[in-house]
């Protein structure tokens, strides 16, 4: 308990300075009480009355843990996350040291976790997790892992170390496989969308193609499906009722996500849920940052897409019209934001054609305007430094602003912006 | 220029498209069109009837699934990709579809999966993966700028001359410094990236390969388009670390 309560202490003292320092405070914290206690994240996750949910996948995971964990809290319980995003063995060391007193007593009653894949991989080696939403397999940083296969199989591990219930996106190829299935020996738990609207929900196989295969079958008893929806307006349906709600959150693949947390939600709290109150509770949801959300700056709204793969960008492109927008894309080649630029070719972006598109920035601009070349998109200016291309960006003529970025140039936007506007501050 | 669209030929796209390969067809489309030739495209999948007439062939790399799927029908056509291989037809494969139009691609666990023998080469399984941003230089196409993603080790044979040699990155199997292969107008290469829309030299080698076969058509050199786009993305793509 001695040590418990130093590494405890010293830890917090080191997220405090990280903060003062004006770090979102998640990794190097994390990264110290990691070091000094590797049994640190275990045993404080150990005590929890329902365990830990892992929400994993590609696109999606931080929009959709935050549903979880809105659904849950208005469901009554307690629920410690993660919500930095900082979706890392690092951030979630960083995000305890937040919210446990100084035993190192975590006063929650489940723990909903955003972790990347490869990282939940490591992490369920430690830590069997009760439930897990697994929500797609998307190309995405394959300069990372190397292929989508691989991705997958990462996908699989964790669903084989989940203990009760493993809620699986039936419209994704890879997952919904019989393969996939096979190993896995809690309970499966499926969500996907009805025949109707399958098609507003491309995978990546079939990306060039024309052809949408046919809706999977649902192969659990106990499916969610998406019925119908007409902008941000769902039709939800499960255990034979149906409910309608409407979202704060835009995009058409939050739609998905958004069933993807009813059936985790339904998971957990099983005969005690309120599912009245949990369709009510959705609606109130409002997007996590940097993912579709929107700034006021000088009077105007200023959006801010992440985009980081693909069929991400092919679905922003998708959900938001550019009309009455002025457009600016961020391309950056960090280690987050994947060094490979291919991507960028399997995203059609003639939507953008009419309108063009005023500043492209970041430090793969050059490859961004040479993509939209490419498909006859005008490009007004090019430049690399973010921080230059916003002021002009937003020094031009007054209107509605959106801004596609990657991840580090979304953090690096947000940076900027908090200068000019209040941004949400990240705890 | 009022002849028949220049037909460009993509082959197994649904199950070979991964990294951005459509970008290849796309450059080849907008520099035909932007110098006045029309453009048809061409998808070839397992099973389908080849079409006639194909004035340039593009291939792509896939997930060892999806290369499983398309190995058999490869070897079906295989001795047709040869003939228009021999005849001068310009082709472009990329990745999965280098190693199968070699001889032979063996994995790691010692099976030997046969390729279509196109091109004089073989490719064993590798350790590792060789990833990253890669730099090679060709006498006639300058430096070739793209990215690089396979685990498969490519050995030349005589019959093939190297498209590149390697000045940053990996290349053909981390060894030799070699990039890609060359046979007549067939260019094979591990990079993508797309390849083609930062490397428009080699877009525009296949362009006049391919106007040069057509008897409807008469050509000189290709007119110059406005490649300051494209120069500026090399320029970037060429400091970015490994």
């Amino acid at each position: 308990m001695a040590k418990k309560f130093v590494v405890t202490l010293l830890g917090k003292s080191v997220r405090k300075i990280a903060q003062l320092r004006g770090g979102s405070g998640s990794a190097l914290p994390g990264l110290f009480v990691e070091t000094i206690d590797k049994n640190f994240i275990k045993d404080t996750l150990a005590s929890l009355p329902h365990g830990v949910a892992i929400i994993s996948g590609t696109n999606g995971k931080t929009t959709t843990t935050k549903m979880v964990v809105e659904l849950l809290e208005r469901q009554g319980l307690s629920v410690f996350t993660n919500k930095t995003g900082s979706n890392f063995t690092r951030g979630v060391a960083a995000a305890l040291l937040g919210e446990i007193d100084m035993n190192g007593k975590l006063q929650a009653d489940i723990a909903v976790l955003e972790l990347d894949e490869a990282h939940a991989v490591h992490f369920v080696k430690s830590i069997k997790p009760r439930y897990c939403l697994l929500l797609n397999v998307m190309r995405d940083q394959l300069d990372r892992f190397g292929e989508i296969d691989t991705t997958a199989n990462m996908l699989r591990t964790i669903a084989e170390a989940t203990t009760d219930t493993v809620v699986i996106n039936r419209d994704d190829p890879r997952l919904s496989s019989e393969l996939f299935r096979s190993s896995i020996t809690a309970d499966i738990v499926t969500y996907g969308s009805s025949q109707s609207v399958k098609h507003a929900f491309p995978s990546d196989d079939v990306m060039r193609a024309e052809k949408i295969t046919a809706a999977t079958e649902s192969f659990s008893r106990n499916d969610t499906e998406l019925v119908d929806f007409e902008g941000s307006t769902a039709r939800i349906s499960f255990g034979d009722q149906q409910y309608e709600t409407t979202l704060k959150i835009g995009g058409i693949y939050n739609v998905i996500n958004a069933v993807g947390a009813v059936a985790l939600t339904r998971s957990i709290m099983t005969e005690r849920l309120d599912a009245a109150l949990m369709m009510q509770s959705l609606s109130m949801v409002t997007p996590a940052f940097g993912r579709g959300e929107t700034l006021i700056i000088n009077d105007f709204p200023c959006e801010l897409v992440l985009v980081k793969n693909p069929s991400g960008f092919r679905l922003a492109l998708q959900s938001f019209t550019p009309d009455g927008y002025t457009t600016m894309i961020a391309i950056n080649d960090n280690y987050a934001d994947g060094r490979d630029m291919s991507w960028l070719w399997d995203v059609n972006f003639e939507s953008l054609r009419d309108n063009g598109v005023a500043m492209v920035t970041g430090m793969r601009a050059t490859d961004m305007a040479l993509r939209l070349k490419y498909d006859l998109v005008d490009v007004d200016s090019v430049r690399e430094d973010v921080s230059g291309a916003l002021d002009s960006f937003l020094a031009e003529q007054p209107g509605p602003r959106r801004i596609y970025c990657t991840y580090t140039a979304m953090l690096e936007l947000r940076r900027l912006l908090s200068k000019k506007t209040t941004v949400e501050k990240v705890r | 220029m009022s002849s028949q669209p220049i037909r460009i030929l993509q082959l197994y796209p649904d199950d070979m498209n991964i990294y951005g390969d459509w970008g290849n067809t796309l450059a080849l489309q907008r520099r035909l069109e932007w110098r006045g030739h029309a453009v048809e495209l061409l998808a070839y999948n397992p099973g389908d009837e080849f079409p006639d007439n194909v004035d340039i062939i593009v291939g792509g790399g896939g997930q060892d699934s999806g290369q499983s799927k398309i190995e058999d029908d490869l070897r079906a056509i295989g001795p047709h990709l040869k003939e228009l291989a021999e005849s001068g037809t310009p082709m472009l494969v990329i990745c999965g579809l280098y190693q199968l139009f070699g001889h032979s691609f063996t994995t790691k666990d010692g099976t030997t999966i046969e390729g279509i023998g196109l091109l004089d080469l073989t490719t064993i399984g590798g350790p590792e993966r060789l990833i990253g941003n890669i730099i090679t230089r060709s006498e006639e196409f300058g430096d070739i700028i793209g990215y690089e993603n396979h685990s498969g080790l490519t050995t030349l044979g005589a019959g093939v001359t190297p498209l590149g040699r390697v000045i940053k990155g990996a290349g053909n199997n981390a060894g030799d410094g070699h990039e890609g292969a060359r046979y007549k107008n067939v260019i094979g290469t591990y990079l993508h990236g797309s390849l083609l829309p930062k490397n428009p030299s080699i877009a525009d080698f296949l362009i006049h390969a391919a106007l040069q076969r057509r008897s409807d058509l008469e050509l000189s050199a290709l007119s110059a388009l406005d490649d300051t786009v494209e120069i500026n993305a090399r320029n970037v793509a060429m400091d970015r670390p490994r």
